[in-house]
């Protein structure tokens, strides 16, 4: 397992990169954190008053001195403390977790569930009617923007069978797991959607691909019947590009999904970033930034442990 | 009695109107029971897909069968024609009563699944077996092929396996469930030619063991003389010819025939070997290229916390020298340093130790102008969005001139010098066949006036009959231009027409060294014994091969690992040949 060791390793240096370039980032966005809190009240306040506040939250320091403080902190376990929840970063985040955590599982679900029966459909079936209605069917998909969708479903449940979605205060799994799923198996599908236009498309190719390869035509010549060809021989050499386009699509919604959670409601980390960032909360920011940082490596360290576990001609950490 | 299998008048069309993209017109033949077919022809003559047609795998590439039967003797007694037969029936058929193996093992077998998984699926499809029973089965038709240590290779998978390990497996898994007849399509094109032998006679040896009647489908008309009882000869999607073997190879009736028979180089045991250049004392004092002591060896990569295992020694100690106007023909099979000698020649791998000098003096570099080098697929050596003016010019650009006048009157006089028209200046390399894109690369390797020519597996890739006409054109280019040749190839046959001298490689290390006549008509380091008597060829048709399970020796050394110092024998005044322990 020198290859894990070895990935591990780079996880500290890439946290390092994203924190400064995240630091610096936030603080060249125009306007200051005191404004964005107080609001209007910020006029009232005198040049003194704002110098104590700015020192109160260190602000008034060099960018490289106020990084230096949080690197410390950082090593301690310690986000800093969010200006508007008034709470630990690390706690805030961890509360909304969960939720974005479901959502992405569930969404890439929805997607895989779809996505790979109608690609591998489609590439069976290349160029006929069917194939053709696949591919513009997956077409409209990954050129829908999510909001769309997303209010098209909430009109056609609503209008059509007079279903609201349940709405109001969110309900986490555990608490009340029936509940739960009814308020989130729509933001699911209003994601998944995309997620699965894109899965169809580049499995229905993979499967193209692989379907002229010669060990196909050797399974064929063995007297495979046409299913076991498809799905045991053909597919899981197929696999790689969708896992590849299922990593990189999960770790974009682990970084939370801004315009779904806004649709349904929801409190995930994507509003929770917005937020932050419009009350200048840097703090929450920084925190949220290195969080969604860490998910999408540990994402891709899962890829690449899943392209092992498909293909033994990748052997991961050995030379060559 | 009836045959095994019978087809009649075979059409076969591919694409949306099969009728106008006919690629077999007509084919007729009969099979009897534990006969072997064989059928010859040159690349798109029609032959795989006739082969293709019978367990209608063709149909899966696009292919459809116009009209004509495919009559089988099944078991029984009972006759189908699989010509009009539906899906599933066929594939009951597939597999256990017609087997097939073909041409790239390395592509053939499933790269995800072990070899013994591909194996016991067979037995699973046809006979019913499961868990215990059908590993041990596995095992069984591995044991067949003659895999060592079978047991433990049923884990591998395809990718730890060497090509000719790989063409028994497939041969294991064809013959899983005994089919009555076995399709080989072209089974040993991709392997090296010792290990064709091997595979050669494994094939002739279970036919024997079997009883099973095969077709065997190859355009090199010397392996099918140790094999075939009938040939069929196709061109242009038609059998021109069909008879008993000896009919057809010694008593050649249809032009085509001749032809083929003519063009194919035969191996002749040194006898054709070129005399038009003698080495002479006075000119060795100033070899075109000299290579002194050139050694490559890359350096295996270690983990984090693990030292490297050691380096590859791909070239180990080679010398040699060549001089103008002589071919020095590199023979060696599949990882013997061939590619990697010619490479350091050019200037595109770095030696590790040693090295060379070309008659300008200079230590050769990848930008020394006199050192050119034609590759081996013309396919993929052309840029497909350059035009042929820029192809050619390109060489000169690099070596820093500039495309003027004179420029293009030398590309016009070259492409004219290699036989292609004037006016192709302007198309693209996709509107060239193969043997026009090797005279193309011809033309681009000879732009900058070059004194050596790299010449790596440069007609492999090309067909009997083109590949005669090319090497006819490399023989009068050298005459012409004074120009010396590094010919590396691993065909005994064409290199006996080309070379003035022979290198045989094995191992990263030259085990033997001399003129033409006298390495091949007088082999004397046992492996070089061992390429020679495993060519294919009419003269030795009834000759069989013993078969060896022996692997190449690996080339990994550990750190610091420097091999012992050669010693040489001496059998002739230009022929020397590595001593053995």
């Amino acid at each position: 397992m020198s290859y894990l060791t070895r990935r591990l390793s780079t996880f500290p240096l890439v946290m390092l990169g994203v924190s400064i370039l995240v630091f610096v980032a936030i603080r060249m966005v125009p306007g200051d954190a005191i404004t964005a809190m107080l609001g209007t009240e910020a006029g009232l306040l005198t040049p003194a008053q704002r110098e104590a506040l700015a020192n109160y939250f260190g602000i008034d320091q060099p960018i490289a001195v106020q990084y230096w403080h949080w690197l410390l902190g950082v090593f301690r376990g310690d986000l800093g403390i969010s200006v508007t929840y008034g709470k630990p970063v690390l706690g805030v985040i961890l509360e909304r977790f969960p939720l974005t955590l479901q959502l992405a599982l569930m969404s890439m679900c929805v997607a895989l569930l779809v996505g790979l029966p109608a690609g591998v459909f489609a590439a069976t079936r290349n160029e006929k009617m069917s194939d053709l209605a696949v591919r513009i069917f997956a077409m409209i998909g990954q050129s829908t923007p999510n909001f769309v969708v997303g209010l098209l479903i909430i009109y056609a449940l609503s209008a059509g069978f007079g279903i609201l979605p349940t709405m109001g205060e969110f309900t986490p799994l555990l608490v009340d797991p029936l509940r739960n799923l009814g308020q989130m198996i729509l933001p699911a599908v209003t994601l998944g959607f995309a997620f699965a236009a894109s899965v169809t498309r580049i499995s229905r190719s993979a499967m193209l691909d692989v379907l002229s390869d010669d060990y196909v035509r050797t399974a064929r010549s063995k007297g495979v019947p046409k299913r076991s060809v498809i799905w045991r021989h053909a597919l899981p050499n197929a696999l790689i590009p969708v896992v590849t386009l299922s990593g990189v699509e999960f770790g974009y919604l682990l970084g939370g999904a801004v315009l779904v959670e806004q649709i349904y409601a929801l409190p995930g980390l994507g509003r929770l970033v917005l937020d932050a960032i419009l009350q200048r909360d840097y703090a929450l920011v920084q925190g949220c930034v290195l969080f969604i940082a860490f998910n999408f490596m540990v994402v891709n360290l899962i890829v690449d442990l899943v392209y092992v576990a498909l293909d033994p001609r990748i052997r991961l950490g050995e030379g060559g | 009695m009836t045959p095994l299998l019978s087809v009649s008048n075979l059409r076969v069309g591919f694409g949306r109107n099969p009728l106008e993209n006919e690629v077999v017109r007509g084919v007729s033949f009969e099979l009897a029971a534990g006969e072997t077919l064989a059928i010859v022809g040159e690349s798109g003559s029609g032959k795989s897909v006739t082969a293709l047609s019978i367990n209608r795998l063709v149909d899966f590439g696009g292919g459809k069968i116009i009209s004509g039967t495919v009559n089988l003797a099944r078991t029984g007694n009972s006759i189908l024609d699989l010509a009009k037969a539906d899906e599933p029936v066929l594939e009951k058929i597939r597999g256990s009563e017609i087997g097939m193996i073909f041409q790239e093992p390395m592509t053939s077998l499933n790269p995800v699944l072990t070899i013994g998984t591909q194996i016991e699926e067979s037995f699973r499809l046809h006979r019913g077996l499961t868990g215990k029973q059908a590993t041990a089965a596995a095992k069984d038709a591995l044991d067949r092929v003659r895999i060592p240590d079978a047991a433990r290779r049923l884990k591998y998978t395809p990718n730890q396996l060497s090509g000719g390990m790989l063409q028994r497996v497939m041969i294991a898994t064809a013959l899983a469930c005994n089919p009555r007849l076995l399709i080989a399509d072209e089974p040993t094109t991709a392997l090296d030619v010792t290990v064709q032998a091997q595979i050669m006679a494994l094939l002739a040896q279970l036919k024997r063991e079997t009883g099973m009647a095969m077709i065997f489908i190859t355009h090199d008309i010397g392996l099918v003389a140790g094999i075939a009882d009938k040939v069929m000869v196709m061109q242009a999607g038609e059998a021109v010819e069909q008879g008993g073997l000896g009919d057809v190879l010694d008593r050649p009736q249809h032009p085509y025939t001749r032809h083929l028979l003519g063009a194919v180089p035969h191996f002749e045991s040194g006898r054709a070997a070129r005399s038009d250049y003698v080495r002479d004392q006075l000119e060795m004092a100033s070899p075109a290229l000299r290579v002194d002591g050139l050694t490559v060896r890359f350096k295996v990569a270690g983990g984090v916390f693990r030292r490297s295992p050691g380096s590859v020694h791909a070239v180990e100690n080679i010398d040699f020298d060549l001089m103008p106007r002589e071919t020095l023909a590199i023979v060696g099979e599949s990882g013997s340093g061939k590619s990697t000698t010619a490479r350091a020649i050019l200037g595109l791998v770095h030696p590790t130790r040693g090295g060379f000098a070309t008659h300008t003096g200079r230590i050769a570099d990848a930008t020394d102008p006199s050192v050119q080098m034609v590759f081996q697929n013309p396919y993929a050596s052309l840029n497909p969005r350059l035009r042929v003016d820029s192809i050619l010019a390109e060489p000169v650009i690099a070596a820093g001139g500039r495309v003027n006048g004179e420029t293009r009157a030398r590309m016009a006089a070259l492409l004219k010098r290699v036989g292609l028209p004037e006016n192709c200046l302007e198309r693209y390399p996709h509107q060239f066949s193969g043997g026009q894109r090797q005279r193309l690369c011809i033309a681009r390797a000879l732009m900058l006036n070059p004194s050596i020519v790299v010449l790596d597996e440069a007609v492999s890739a090309l067909d009997v009959s083109v590949q005669a006409k090319v090497l006819e054109l490399l023989v009068d280019l050298q005459r012409e231009y004074g120009l010396a040749y590094l010919f590396v190839s691993h065909d005994m046959a064409v290199v006996e027409r080309i070379a003035h001298r022979i290198a045989v490689l094995y191992a990263g290390e030259i085990v033997e060294i001399g003129d033409a006549a006298s390495v091949l008509s007088n082999p004397q380091h046992s492996y070089t014994k061992r390429l020679i008597s495993a060519v294919p060829s009419i003269d030795r048709r009834n000759q069989h091969f013993e078969l060896d399970t022996r692997q190449v020796p690996s080339l990994v050394r550990p750190p610091g690992f420097e091999p012992p110092v050669a010693q040489w024998r001496s059998f002739g005044p230009d022929h020397r040949a590595r001593a053995e322990v």
